[in-house]
């Protein structure tokens, strides 16, 4: 059988395939250079929420501040909530992806982050972690995964050498220590990397029990009094928030004082709600941990911001990491100007920022998609407030120790 | 390991299972009378916490003095639940019972989800950091005087379903619905009153745990299963297993904390229950079927 076509039919079907051929093209890239989609994946309920708000109010203020930076900002903010779950961000994910995100961010916890990463690198739609220190995550050989947050032997090593620092500076060095970590993917990394670098590290102390803990504890009477009964003079606890305002507040109790409390890098005493509950208990526990820089002009531009909008909140490291990685993204963005997985991924790839809000070296991602320039500070509760101690260059206050006794605090 | 730190965890840890007897206690007296197992027990303590902690915060109520007015709301909301909803499910299967009550839990959580958010709340008095000396020990304050009032309000229901007109008509329900029905006991006000009872003891229960540890409205499943774990122990319906239960899950649990792994608690709670039904499945001291 054949088919006759008139020479008039036959312009007719070849104008209307070219029509259709000229506009397939044409409506991909119209899709491809439009508003930058930004999925903010984050724990905001669960026994984690406190800290995924704290990450959504650096993605939230993060285009306004940049476009008072003169950083055009053309980006829509889609929002998901992990339930700090990692079964549901892997799901939340998925559906931020459907739903048109061209980029996600998030998501504070390591074992979400590590779900979300599976479902961007299979989807080939890039994820910047703002925050989460599991180092496995960024050694699969992922392509379009990114990190802007140290990862735990980073935060261990600069966590270490700070304790140094901070022995001698302030003439105290204590020759025992019990080790207190939450049992989960972030106590458990940070747990191994204090395993196998402290030996390299020489440091000062024998670790003389470490005792670990459910991240959901209602109680940590038990495990206070087992570290009570060692006598070590520093205490170096991993912990989330929760855990860390039971953990102080069974210290009181227990009257507990070891001459130094000193995380070597995670969340909790620097958190606003600790503050709040905690009061005068919460002053002069110490962090080593990746902060804002405070003496950065754009940090600044942000804080002012941020007390404007979140009047009585903290601003923290949530806050910085979560607005740099928004600006990572609308930066790779601009720069590609394209909203395609692949052209954002090389554009974030090539990050080079001296002028950011955390301290440390410049922004950049290595060939692993992993930020190796943040460098740690020690925070030290004075006031009721975090402030930077060391490194001197960028001190806020003075270092004070040894820490009074509970009782007698005012 | 030194005796002085065995001792003291041994003590906390009881004192603490007096407090987890107590919550357990509502469940087990309504299983016990109206045989009705109660799946938003630990949703109706956290009800009960977060009333607490909205008299703290709004009027300086402490606790243990808002607990009163607060276990008569829960005797309230329990009357109220076994009249309206609790009722006409009694002749049905179990699964239809089950399906209601877990259907109750899940609203409640969300609805305190809605109303406070997922943030963890506590009541900080002044006495709440304070600690009791004994010889070596340290004690803490706030856990003596829970466990003191956990005692004293198990006496008191004790008392109660002993020498009560009222109680003793509530204990021929449990004993014998038929008998309770001919000789003419009002059984399904008494059934009401008997988990407006439950209710009111976990309301007491759910005020002082805001002296113990914060709250959050997902707190309340855990508590659940807590519960089921320690009436189980103890045996389903009898007052003093589960405080029995409560006091064994409390040194269990604080016990393998100091010798094993702390974030291994619950695994040695578990295994009693285990145990409990391998061997004596009525419960340490249940009556057997």
């Amino acid at each position: 059988m054949s088919i006759k076509l008139t020479r008039r039919q036959f312009a007719a079907s070849a104008a209307g395939a070219a029509l259709v051929a000229g506009s397939a093209p044409f409506n991909i890239v119209k899709a491809q250079t439009g508003k930058l989609k930004i999925g903010s994946i984050h724990p905001r309920s669960g026994f984690q929420a406190q800290l995924g708000i704290a990450c959504q109010r650096g993605i939230d203020l993060a285009p306004k501040v940049l476009q008072q930076l003169g950083i055009k900002a053309d980006v829509e903010i889609m929002n998901a909530d992990t339930e700090s779950n990692v079964d549901v961000a892997r799901a939340r994910a998925e559906k931020l992806i459907n739903d048109g995100a061209n980029v996600l961010i998030g998501a504070f916890d390591s074992g979400q982050s590590s779900a979300i990463a599976q479902v961007a690198e299979q989807k080939g739609v890039p994820y910047i972690i703002n925050v989460a220190a599991a180092p496995q995550i960024t050694e699969q050989g992922y392509k379009f995964v990114f990190r802007n947050f140290p990862t735990a032997p980073m935060l261990v090593g600069d966590g270490l050498n700070l304790m140094k620092s901070v022995f001698e500076k302030s003439g105290i060095t204590p020759k025992t220590a019990v080790f207190m970590h939450v049992n989960d993917t972030f106590g458990q990394s940070m747990a191994g990397a204090i395993k196998a670098m402290a030996p390299r590290f020489n440091l000062p102390f024998q670790i003389v029990e470490t005792i670990a803990y459910d991240p959901q504890a209602k109680d940590l009477s038990v495990e206070i009094a087992k570290a009570k009964a060692t006598g070590a003079e520093l205490l170096m606890p991993v912990t989330r928030l929760n855990d860390a305002i039971l953990m102080v507040r069974e210290m009181v109790k227990q009257r507990w004082e070891p001459k130094i409390v000193m995380s070597p890098g995670a969340p909790g005493f620097y958190e606003g709600q600790f503050y709040k509950t905690l009061g005068k208990f919460s002053n002069y526990l110490l962090t080593n941990v990746p902060w804002y820089n405070p003496r950065s002009a754009m940090t600044q531009k942000l804080l002012d911001q941020f007390t404007k909008t979140y009047k009585g909140e903290l601003f923290e490291l949530n806050v910085g990491f979560s607005f740099e990685a928004v600006m990572v993204a609308v930066l790779a963005h601009n720069a590609a100007k394209s909203t395609a997985g692949a052209a954002l991924a090389d554009a974030i790839r090539k990050t080079n920022l001296t002028d950011h809000v955390m301290a440390g070296g410049p922004l950049q991602f290595n060939e692993k998609g992993q930020n190796v320039n943040i460098k740690s500070v020690t925070l030290q509760n004075l006031d009721q407030r975090p402030k930077v101690v060391l490194p001197l260059d960028i001190a806020e206050d003075n270092l004070t120790l040894p820490m009074p006794s509970w009782q007698k605090r005012t | 390991m030194p005796a002085d730190l065995i001792l003291t965890v041994a003590v906390q840890g009881i004192l603490t299972g007096l407090v987890y007897g107590l919550m357990a206690l509502g469940l087990s007296v309504i299983f016990g009378v109206v045989r009705v197992v109660n799946f938003a027990h630990g949703e109706m303590m956290t009800i009960a916490s977060y009333a607490a902690i909205v008299a703290f915060g709004a009027w300086n109520i402490d606790p243990l003095i808002s607990m009163i007015p607060i276990a008569v709301l829960l005797f309230a909301l329990g009357y109220a639940m076994q009249t309206v909803l609790i009722n006409p499910f009694i002749n049905r299967p179990e699964h239809s019972q089950f399906i209601l009550l877990a259907a109750v839990a899940i609203i409640m959580v969300n609805g305190l989800l809605i109303i406070f958010g997922p943030d963890a709340r506590n009541v900080l008095v002044d006495y709440a950091l304070d600690s009791i000396e004994v010889g070596p020990l340290l004690i803490d304050k706030v856990r003596v005087i829970t466990a003191v009032l956990a005692l004293v309000i198990t006496a008191g229901l004790f008392a109660f379903f002993k020498l009560s007109r009222t109680g003793k008509a509530i204990r021929a329900c449990a004993d014998n619905h038929l008998g309770a029905l001919v000789v003419g006991l009002n059984v399904k006000h008494l059934y009401a009153l008997t988990f407006g009872i439950g209710s009111a003891i976990v309301g007491a229960a759910g005020a002082m745990m805001t002296l113990l540890i914060d709250t959050t409205p997902n707190i309340g499943p855990v508590f659940t299963l807590q519960a089921f774990v320690i009436v189980i122990i103890g045996g389903l319906g009898s007052m003093p297993g589960a405080l029995l239960g409560g006091v064994l899950i409390g040194l269990s649990e604080a016990m393998s904390g100091l010798f094993f792994a702390p974030s291994a608690k619950t695994m040695f709670g578990v295994a009693i229950l285990i145990l409990v039904l391998l061997f004596r499945p009525q419960g340490l001291l249940g009556r057997k079927a």
